[in-house]
């Protein structure tokens, strides 16, 4: 880059978060700190049966015996990302907005409530109504509202919070939790499965197509509160269904640490699209304050001809820390991986997804689009792994990162790893510069500079976001402009 | 239009053009040739604003305004275009959506109307024919897998949805066979107009057949050395330019 372009995009990096604001709404809050106690309270609060209560202790328990991957010496880290510690004893691992009564619509929802999805541009009622979309809203810890339910159900699909699904179909719960994700499985996933406070359900019944696209926005709100979500999917025999998860966080100065599960089951012919978009706060320019997001997100192709597909479009968090994943243990079964990742200012991210073909002709396809501005830190990790019996699985791995500005980083690391002979694996890399020549011919045109970044980036992100639904498409690009406002020129 | 008065410009702390004067009048076309490395490019990126390119002294005005005081997308704004001699692929994005981002660009600060995806539509279909490109290009992204000919034509056909009042041709027959060329001459002629002013860099007179100039200017070592009428490019095209390199040398 020119002499003439460096303070441009230093001067465009200034801009702050435009989802920053705190709703102030009374929580109802278990002390700081965690020990079997709070297990317990959680587990009481949500009048669990007794099976839920075991299996958060048993979680607990062997957490207390793992190694917090915060606490291991930079160099003994694997995940190419940087943070302070983590002091789990100063966490609040409960809290939920107050209610009086159980609700029964909308109109009964604190309005501030409603409000603060107003300001972010998701109405939870009419509109979603009209553009066909089922929302279950997780606010802090608790589901607060959820409609479509009626339609829904008519067809045999469940879909609520987790809560409600541990009262009203606690066989699948039991069959399935922890099926995909053991509790045993990280650090972060086994604390989640100790002190998870809510998060959606979805069941689709055998030979079910879900009519309309499934959508959770997640906000994370009381200071303090670490978010503990679960969200369990299970696609039965031929069913499909979509599912979005979007989210924004309000602007704070202490780090707050999310750690969620998410897992999928398809069974045979079934398929599971799973989108997302990720726009937790940052942190400013020196990166204080922002969330720490440590997610383990994995989907199992159990059944033969199954399919699971991961969309995300990550441009939020102080660091991220993420990898969904597909178990191919069907044979002829599908994973895909598409991915935006946006970084700037001091945002590090370390995400991709793994692969793992048990089945086989499994199939997989990884498509990674890395963009890192300002100090922005973007690294793609991705295992693809072919087992023994998995004769004739394929893979098909792009990677491509672009670099704004000359202060950022993009770094790739794929791990491939064929036990037979007859599996293909195709692997494609690029890194590109956001070129000056491109900026000053879209500045020809008549575009603003800040027009055209958004242009060519949203370009060079284009085959992920065409596996967005229309919908969240749109968000989506209007996402990556905004980002990009906020950290480049 | 446009008054270019002892223009010097460097590239990396490299001087290119080294004491330019140019007056271009509304309605005329001029040429500009000379033998590679005099500073025909330069002149046409710094006139478009390139941030590569810096000016080290002179002064240009473009209706009576100080050119070098705008950015380059105010200068497109204001109706300055320039035709790629490479123009650049931007990967992914839909060629007609930034056919249209570019001209809401221009409308919107000409105090225009925005034309939305429809009107767009019709507008292009007619433009497109003008320079016999396809309409498939439309859904394409902007350059990507375009063949040379197919970029210059591309070129073109922003220079007549756009209908700026100064276009600057940056060697745009370069690379193109003699069909592609009389389709390129023929859109830059179809917009010519008292208004309108057209500066065509070229390297070969072969192109000022089609696009018939009012002034020819010769460039060497960075200023103009020589200018005349249509004939002197012909005289250039017979002699070769060692001459004027020559002349050049003696004078500097």
């Amino acid at each position: 880059m020119s002499q003439t372009t460096a303070p441009e995009i230093a001067e465009l990096a200034n801009r702050e978060y435009q989802h920053g604001f705190v709703t102030d709404i009374e929580a109802d809050s278990a002390p700081p700190g965690l020990n079997e106690d709070i297990v317990r309270l959680i587990s009481a609060k949500k009048k669990e049966p007794d099976f839920m209560l075991e299996w958060r202790l048993r979680a607990y328990r062997h957490w207390l015996k793992m190694e917090d991957p915060t606490r291991r010496k930079p160099s003994e880290r694997w995940a190419k990302v940087s943070y302070p510690e983590i002091d789990y004893q100063s966490l609040i691992y409960y809290s939920a907005p107050k209610q009086q009564k159980k609700l029964g619509s909308l109109d009964e929802v604190d309005p501030k409530l409603l409000a603060t999805y107003e300001k972010l541009g998701i109405p939870l009622n009419e509109q979603k109504l009209l553009s066909g979309v089922a929302v279950d809203a997780v606010f802090d810890s608790v589901s607060v509202a959820t409609t479509f339910k009626g339609k829904l159900a008519e067809l045999g699909i469940v879909f609520c919070s987790f809560s409600e699904a541990v009262h009203n179909h606690p066989e699948l719960v039991r069959q399935y939790l922890g099926s995909v994700v053991p509790y045993t499985d990280n650090f972060f996933a086994t604390l989640n499965s100790a002190v998870f406070s809510d998060g959606s359900f979805v069941y689709i019944p055998k030979g079910v197509r879900c009519p309309m696209e499934l959508s959770t926005y997640f906000r994370i709100n009381a200071a303090n509160t670490g978010q503990f979500e679960r969200t369990l999917i299970i696609a039965a025999e031929g069913a499909y269904v979509s599912y979005l998860e979007g989210c924004t966080a309000p602007m704070r100065d202490e780090n707050q640490l999310h750690a969620a599960v998410v897992e999928l089951v398809a069974l045979d012919n079934a398929q599971i699209k799973y989108s997302t978009v990720q726009n937790w706060y940052p942190g400013d320019e020196e990166g204080r304050g922002g969330i720490y997001n440590f997610v383990t997100k994995r989907g199992a192709c159990r059944g033969r001809k199954s399919k699971i597909s991961w969309t995300q479009v990550e441009t939020g968090s102080a660091i991220t820390w993420k990898y969904p994943s597909c178990l191919l243990q069907g044979d002829e079964s599908v994973g895909e991986f598409y991915s935006v990742a946006l970084t700037t200012n001091r945002q590090q991210a370390d995400t991709g997804t793994k692969m793992i073909h048990l089945g086989r002709n499994t199939r997989s396809t990884i498509v990674s689009k890395g963009i890192s501005a300002g100090r922005g830190q973007n690294t793609y990790r991705g295992q693809v792994k072919i087992l023994k019996n998995a004769q004739g699985a394929r893979n098909y791995t792009q990677c491509d990162s672009m670099l704004i500005g000359d202060q950022c980083g993009a770094h790739t690391f794929p791990y491939i790893e064929a036990r037979t002979a007859s599996a293909q694996v195709e692997h494609e890399a690029s890194t590109s510069k956001i070129g000056e020549d491109q900026l000053f011919y879209c500045n020809q045109r008549g575009i603003s500079t800040e027009d055209a970044v958004s242009l060519i980036v949203n370009g060079f992100c284009k085959q992920v976001m065409d596996e967005l639904p229309m919908e969240f498409a749109v968000e989506a690009r209007k996402l990556l402009g905004i980002s990009l406002e906020g950290s480049v020129g | 239009m446009l008054e270019i008065r002892d223009l010097y410009a460097s590239i990396d702390s490299t001087p290119i053009l080294r004491g330019l004067s140019l007056k271009v009048n509304p309605g005329e076309v001029h040429a500009i040739m000379g033998p590679n490395g005099s500073g025909k490019s330069t002149l046409a990126q710094v006139l478009a604003g390139h941030p590569a390119y810096e000016v080290t002294g002179g002064q240009v005005l473009y209706q009576g305004r100080d050119l070098l005081e705008l950015e380059p997308e105010e200068r497109a704004r204001e109706g300055i275009f320039l035709a790629f001699q490479y123009p650049v692929e931007i990967p992914g994005v839909n060629t007609a959506y930034f056919l249209r981002s570019g001209l809401n660009e221009v409308r919107k600060h000409r105090g225009l109307e925005e034309v939305d995806a429809i009107d767009f539509l019709a507008l292009i279909r007619e433009k497109m024919n003008l320079v016999e490109m396809d309409e498939n290009f439309l859904k394409r992204a902007v350059n990507e897998g375009f063949s040379g000919g197919e970029k210059k034509r591309h070129e073109i056909l922003q220079l007549a949805v756009l209908e700026p009042r100064l276009a600057i041709l940056d060697e745009t027959d370069s690379g193109l066979d003699i069909d592609a060329l009389r389709v390129v001459a023929n859109g830059v002629n179809k917009l010519r107009s008292p208004e309108r002013s057209a500066i065509v860099v070229t390297h070969y007179q072969r192109l000022l057949e089609y696009i018939v100039p009012d002034f020819v200017h010769v460039l060497a070592r960075g200023r103009i050395v020589r200018s005349g009428g249509k004939e002197l490019a012909l005289e250039l095209e017979a002699k070769g330019y060692d001459w004027i390199k020559e002349e050049a040398t003696a004078s500097a």
